[in-house]
């Protein structure tokens, strides 16, 4: 998906661009250290882009991707990482990397005119940023502008009219939402009330990627840059399967990486749905605990009249399915970060459960 | 980090659409105005909101503790959620010392005020409606503290909630008073919680008055040390209107008051009037026929102590809808005042009965117009169609030490 950013990316360049921000543009722009300065109100005063528009990233901006992505209405995202010189993540295996203050994280999200080509025509909706600060990690989101120049901080965030043609050649048009910054809390802060990262974990990254020297596995190219200290060679580091590519896990694999990026930044014991005892982390062993056969908690109408969260052998009497599938705003899950159903992600789910053997009471 | 939030607040505050004395007034885009001012709070502030209806089609949220949010009266100020498209509550805080006052907050598409993990909740004169009546399609929780501490709920009004009113879940210390519930499925529920006072309530029109529930599966569990007194519980026969598949869908309409799977639980002082399934019935989480994968749970009601209640009518017309009518009796007619389900831990039995300490004592109730009824139903023996049913109140002649009353620091009778 990123691959907008290939060929452009230099390696091993100089880390420096964005430790200060640009004052270009109309405006007081007093940004000139994200670890202690006011952030930038522009998304340029970083300089973590050569060319913007095309999603280009400037020398020490490293694009990656993870296995499995959230789904966001069919956006396609860019990821970006950008560690302050001379400074590494530090490898774990199974919780998020420790990264140093200064690091940034940007992800964007954009649709394209045509789903079915999807490197053209690409209109950029808004890059969301996470620092890390000596206070802990602060999450912003600057929405673009029409001219596609320049991303605008709206810590208040905003909803965006959008339409597309699908990859089925449809028109699809959606109202998008882009969070405020308690909405990111949402997802990305845990019951400590913690904000972090989600995505930059071993098993999360764990896959090659198109670099503009050819592919590679994104934890030996990081190690190999620098960027990374502590990690084994891939085969020895976990994996979760890519959710749409058979050839990455069985089934059942696939369907819990679905759920583990979709849902378990909330469902987990320290994620912000932990009150209701739903865990749906890979690792998550107890088939209680993913919901099979567990009685909801405070679901409300969410339980769409069913009476357990999964029904083995039977995705019509689950809850679970039925809060994918919905797009009503208290049924629905997750909660927030979409206004339509994962079509492909649901029938996954769907297979997985009506392949599971067992019954409930 | 000072300087980091300065400039948020600057960025914030010329499109915050406040007005003189810094009163939020209704006006043409609502949610971004309440969103941004919640935004740009500061510890120690008092976001003030006008007279008149805001209208917002999005859920708003906070995470900044100490923070006040007041209206000018649970009439005057409204939060009007009609049409909601986004976000599964109205207003959902993630915030310590918050305090929600002279409010009123209407038809959110999901739940309407959820507090989570807050250390330090007040919700004062708020009224909670949805106000196209019950109706499956409302909401869940009217105002809902969940994993909280030091939560004080006052001269509130909620209803047509289709799971709880007011229901507090897996949080410790707290005081619900004074507060009116009418015309949800549960007029106040205290789930998995401790430390609880309730007291001074009218509960009436609801499926059921009042839910004392320990449910399996939670984080925090073991709900005990609860006290339910003076509240006026009557009339709650609205058919039960919650979503299937709730546990709260198995109240049967007709419920004064339910005691589920929780120890220590003194009720005492309360009017229980015209519940026409159940007065007060005190249960184990066997009785909901639910599978339990949790082997730390206690399905089993202990040390609960009934004393100095007041009954009238009521048992005369159980819901035939619910199985758990069956549990408590629905061919007794009329169904007495207090039943129990005489489900008891076989683990705990010293020569076959439960030790004082964790009986059920019943003393000292009266009914009106009637000598005072009272059924263990022997739930037990139900699937076997052969129940011993007793009414001997022999066994339960007793009193347990009463439990203090609980405190909240700064905060007065
Ligand atoms: C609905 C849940 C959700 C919300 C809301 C959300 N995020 Fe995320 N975010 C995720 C998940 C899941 C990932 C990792 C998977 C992926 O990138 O596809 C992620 C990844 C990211 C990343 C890449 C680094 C990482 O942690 O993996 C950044 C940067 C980010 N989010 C910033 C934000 C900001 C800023 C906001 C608010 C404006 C926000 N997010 C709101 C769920 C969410
Ligand atoms: C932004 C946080 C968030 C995300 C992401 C999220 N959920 Fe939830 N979920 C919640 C909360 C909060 C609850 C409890 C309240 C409720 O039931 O509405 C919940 C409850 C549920 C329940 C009912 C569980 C029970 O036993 O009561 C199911 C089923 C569920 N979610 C499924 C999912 C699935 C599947 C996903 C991913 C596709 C997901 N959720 C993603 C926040 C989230």
């Amino acid at each position: 998906m990123t691959r907008l950013a290939r060929g452009v990316l230099l390696v091993g360049g100089v880390l420096s661009v964005v430790a200060g921000c640009g004052a270009d543009g109309p405006g007081p722009e007093v940004c000139r250290d994200v670890r202690t300065g006011p952030p930038c109100t522009k998304l340029s005063g970083f300089g973590l882009f050569r060319r913007p528009e095309a999603q280009e990233p400037a020398e020490g901006v490293w694009p990656f991707e993870p296995n499995s992505a959230l789904f966001s209405d069919y956006t396609l995202k860019y990821r970006f990482l950008y560690l302050p010189p001379g400074t590494q993540a530090q490898y774990s295996e199974d919780e998020g990397f420790a990264l140093p203050e200064g690091t940034i994280l940007a992800k964007t999200f954009a649709y394209p005119l045509d789903a079915r080509r999807p490197t053209e025509g690409i209109r950029l909706l808004e890059t969301r940023l996470l620092i890390h600060r000596p206070e802990g990690w602060v999450a912003l989101p600057y929405v673009w502008d029409e001219a596609q120049q320049d991303a605008v901080l709206r810590p208040v965030g905003t909803t965006i009219d959008v339409s597309w043609i699908h990859t089925d050649g449809q028109r699809r048009e959606i109202n998008y939402v882009v969070p405020n910054t308690n909405q990111c809390k949402e997802c990305h802060e845990d019951s400590r009330k913690v904000l972090g990262t989600i995505g930059v974990k071993a098993r999360h990254l764990n896959r090659d990627y198109p670099y503009p020297w050819g592919s590679e596995n994104q934890l030996a190219a990081w190690t190999r840059l620098g960027l990374l200290r502590g990690a084994p060679p891939p085969e020895a580091a976990p994996r979760l399967p890519v959710w749409d590519d058979p050839r990455t896990g069985s089934q059942e694999q696939r369907a819990r990486a679905w759920l583990e990026i979709n849902c378990a930044h909330c469902h987990s014991p320290t994620g912000s749905a932990r009150t209701s005892g739903l865990d749906l982390l890979y690792a998550q062993q107890r088939g209680y605990d993913i919901g099979v056969c567990k009685p909801p908690v405070a679901a409300g109408r969410g339980s769409g009249g069913r009476r357990y969260n999964i029904v083995p052998g039977r995705p019509d009497e689950s809850i679970l399915v039925f809060r994918i599938e919905s797009t009503v705003p208290d049924i629905m899950m997750p909660e927030t970060g979409r206004r339509l159903p994962h079509t492909e992600g649901i029938a996954l789910v769907r297979a997985w459960i009506e392949s599971m053997p067992g019954t409930c009471p | 980090m000072r300087c980091f939030s300065l400039a948020l607040v600057v960025l914030l505050l010329p499109l915050a659409g406040c007005e003189e004395e810094g009163v939020l007034r209704p006006g043409a885009n609502d949610h971004e105005t309440l969103q941004q001012a919640l935004l740009a709070a500061q510890p120690g502030d008092v976001i003030q909101l006008g007279e008149g209806t805001f209208r917002l089609q999005r859920g708003l949220s906070l995470t900044v503790s100490r923070v006040t949010l007041r209206g000018r009266g649970p009439q005057a100020t409204v939060l009007s959620f009609r049409g909601q498209t986004e976000g599964s509550q109205g207003l959902l805080v993630k915030a310590d010392e918050f305090l929600l006052e002279d409010l009123g907050v209407e038809d959110t598409a999901g739940d309407a005020v959820k507090v989570e993990g807050g250390k330090g909740v007040t919700f004062r004169r708020v009224r909670v409606e949805w106000t196209r009546g019950p109706s499956p399609d409302n909401g869940a929780y009217g105002l809902y503290p969940v994993q909280c501490e030091r939560v004080l709920i006052e001269d509130c009004a909620v209803s047509g909630a289709s799971d709880a009113g007011i229901y507090v879940g897996q949080s410790d210390t707290i005081i619900v008073r004074r507060n009116r519930a009418e015309r949800n499925v549960a007029g106040i529920e205290i789930e998995n919680s401790k430390n609880a006072d309730v007291h001074d309530n009218i509960l009436t029109g609801n499926t059921g008055g009042i839910l004392v529930f320990d449910l399996p599966g939670l984080q925090v569990k073991g709900g005990r040390h609860v006290r339910v007194y003076n509240n006026q519980v009557h009339d709650n026969n609205e058919d039960n209107f919650a979503p299937p598949g709730n546990i709260v869908g198995q109240v049967p309409r007709g419920t004064g008051m339910f005691v589920m799977a929780n120890d220590h639980v003194e009720v005492f002082g309360n009017t229980l009037r015209n519940n026409r399934t159940v007065s007060l019935a005190v249960i184990s989480y066997l009785v909901t026929g639910l599978p339990i994968e949790d082997p730390a749970y206690d399905p089993y009601p202990e040390s609960i102590y009934i004393h100095d209640n007041t009954f009238e009518g009521g048992g005369d017309s159980p819901d035939p809808t619910r199985q758990l009518s069956l549990a408590i009796g629905i061919y007794l007619r009329p169904i007495p005042d207090v039943i129990y389900d005489g489900l008891v831990d076989p683990k705990k039995l010293r020569e076959g009965r439960l030790p004082d300490e964790l009986r059920l004592c019943i003393r000292n109730n009266r009914r009106i117009g009637g000598t005072f009824g009272f059924a263990n139903i022997d739930a037990a023996n139900l699937p076997s169609g052969m129940p011993r049913i007793s009414r001997d109140l022999g066994p339960h002649d007793c009193a347990h030490p009463p439990l203090s009353a609980v405190s909240i620091p700064g905060v007065g009778p």
